[in-house]
């Protein structure tokens, strides 16, 4: 299979949990894809899986799953396009038989679907009790619930699956870039010691990985970067070569733009230090990659290049963090910031004195007069204010407490404020350690749809 | 005197309370005229008590952009803090008001 290629085109169907459908589904049909690939985890998305899975044991893949694979597997199947996702999340095999009964309703072909395990590492990390980067303990001394640990596996966890023939390959805690590199390795024969390919490879994952941002979404402004038809945004695919160099492209007549400036932006998101962007596959070297614009909408970039791999695996930790109420309320006109302000200042006093909440836990924010900005550049007389109130609490009838002393402003606090909302949420604080390499063993699972 | 905004356009991403200032000049000219003034230094100013430690620049003059690492402006990060917007993403145009 791997010897004829000379180019593999890889097509990217999803940039994260909540991304739109129809973009997959365009470059499913039209897109000529040999892989289609969703990327649709976050450290906060595989950490409230696994909360949903303790209630529901077939429950914590993405809930979008379904959906996603209702619209694409009519074209994935009929024009021989592999599907890969870490859509899987906290119960990738749950995902799998969803997908497989998915299938046997709308492919109209066979299908073989692959769940790839082991990036589940809650066992191994209470045994192995590594410190906590973000507190500097070892996990043993953390009083609060663990709820999840998830290692980031790469690329060689899912070559396997690729190998015994799977059409859908549903992971779970996959690194982002992994999901890109697994199918180019596989098909270009490249090894997991050709750090200098797998570097590049990762860059034109790294590209892929979010979808929009690659052509024009959190990239539009409408006065010094204008890019049209946002609503029908084209999602990005790569046409990529053996030695890992490749030229971006977007389907014809679909919106938004592909330029050298759209891909530098990408490059660099998320990048704290370009010449080593670690992934589990590879210490990837961005610092030299460079963008040629070949032709409308189309960009070829080249340079990037790679070292050696971590020897460990980052690990997301997943604790239990109480509850977070939430209440919000507007004020506009003459002295909107002053009455929000005395708003703000009645909530808090009540959360403490009538509630018991501890007041270095209740936050204050003046939507309109500089929230966003945290301060730095505030906003003395605005025409609009939205109070803002959260507070992290122990309970759920605690952290309620928020918005219903916001609510309660309607009849006891400042004048014509309007428009309360509230609700409350559960808290997954999330936290990250290493852990060796040797303590992750991952396994491939089949499914076998045969209609 | 001039702005940022005139001159670039800026990308933001978050690791952990690291928050990550991507900076793209409009062309080579713009990229000259800010090598030796849009500094760490320059830039962790602008960004005041939110920073919490060294900011880290690195040019990548092909682009032409800039990345800048700085700490501690995420405190707590997205599932950490209480704030809005967890991510940091609108800041990017913060920097934008950065006066030259």
């Amino acid at each position: 299979m791997s010897t004829a290629r000379t180019t593999l085109r890889l097509g990217a169907g999803a940039g994260f949990s909540g991304d739109r459908i129809d973009p997959a589904r365009d470059l499913a049909e039209h897109g000529d894809l040999d892989y289609l690939i969703f990327e649709c985890l976050g450290e906060r998305t595989v950490a409230t899986g696994q909360a949903r899975r303790l209630i529901d044991p077939n429950a914590g893949y993405d809930p979008l799953l379904d959906k996603r694979m209702r619209a694409v597997l009519p074209h994935t199947t009929a024009t021989g396009t592999t599907v890969v996702t870490n859509a899987g999340a906290a119960n990738p095999l749950a995902a799998a038989e969803l997908v497989a009964r998915t299938a046997a309703e709308v492919a109209g072909g066979p299908v073989r679907v692959a769940a790839v395990t082991g990036d589940d590492v809650l066992e191994q990390v209470r045994r192995h009790n590594p410190v906590v980067w973000e507190t500097g303990r070892p996990l043993s001394e953390h009083t609060e619930e663990l709820v999840s640990a998830n290692a980031y596996i790469g690329a060689d966890a899912v070559i396997p699956a690729l190998e015994l023939g799977a059409t859908v390959v549903i992971t779970g805690r996959l690194a982002d870039p992994s999901l890109y590199l697994a199918p180019l390795a596989f098909e270009f024969g490249w090894q997991a010691s050709d750090y200098a390919t797998l570097g590049a490879g990762t860059a034109v994952g790294h590209l892929l990985e979010c979808a929009g941002q690659l052509t024009g979404g959190y990239y539009a402004d409408p006065v010094t970067k204008p890019v049209p038809n946002l609503a029908h945004l084209g999602f990005p695919f790569a046409d990529v070569r053996a030695d890992g160099s490749a030229v971006f492209g977007k389907l014809d007549g679909s919106g938004g733009t592909l330029t050298t400036r759209t891909c530098a932006e990408q490059l660099l998101y998320e990048v704290g230090d370009p010449a080593a962007y670690l992934t589990p596959d590879v210490t990837a070297d961005f610092a030299g990659v460079s963008f040629t614009q070949v032709g409308p909408d189309r960009v070829a970039v080249e340079g990037a290049t790679g070292g050696i791999r971590p020897d460990e695996l980052k690990v997301t930790l997943g604790f239990r963090g109480g509850w977070v109420g939430e209440g919000q309320i507007s004020y506009a006109g003459p002295r909107a910031l002053q009455r929000a302000e005395l708003a703000g200042d009645i909530v808090r006093q009540r959360l403490h004195e009538v509630h018991g909440l501890a007041t270095e836990n209740i936050f204050v924010e003046f939507i309109g007069a500089g929230a966003a900005f945290r301060g730095l550049d505030s906003s003395s007389d605005p025409h609009e204010v939205r109070l803002r109130v959260t507070a992290q609490a122990a309970s759920f009838d605690a952290a309620d407490a928020v918005g219903w002393e916001v609510e309660a402003l309607y009849t006891n606090g400042p004048a014509a404020g309007g428009g309360a909302r509230r609700s409350v949420t559960e808290v997954l604080s999330i936290r990250s350690c290493l852990i060796p390499r040797h303590l992750v063993p991952t396994d491939v699972h089949l499914l076998e749809v045969t209609v | 005197m001039t702005t940022l905004d005139l001159l670039a356009d800026v990308r933001t991403g978050d690791k952990g309370s690291t928050l990550i200032l991507a900076v793209f000049p409009r062309d080579d000219e713009a990229f000259r005229y800010l090598l030796p003034r849009l500094t760490g230094a320059v830039v962790s100013a602008h960004f005041g008590d939110l920073v919490t430690g060294d900011v880290r620049r690195t040019a990548l003059p092909q682009l032409p952009g800039f990345v800048f690492e700085l700490p501690g402006v995420l405190g707590g990060g997205v599932t950490g803090s209480p704030t809005l917007d967890g991510h940091g993403k609108t800041l990017s145009y913060h920097l934008l008001s950065l006066d030259l």
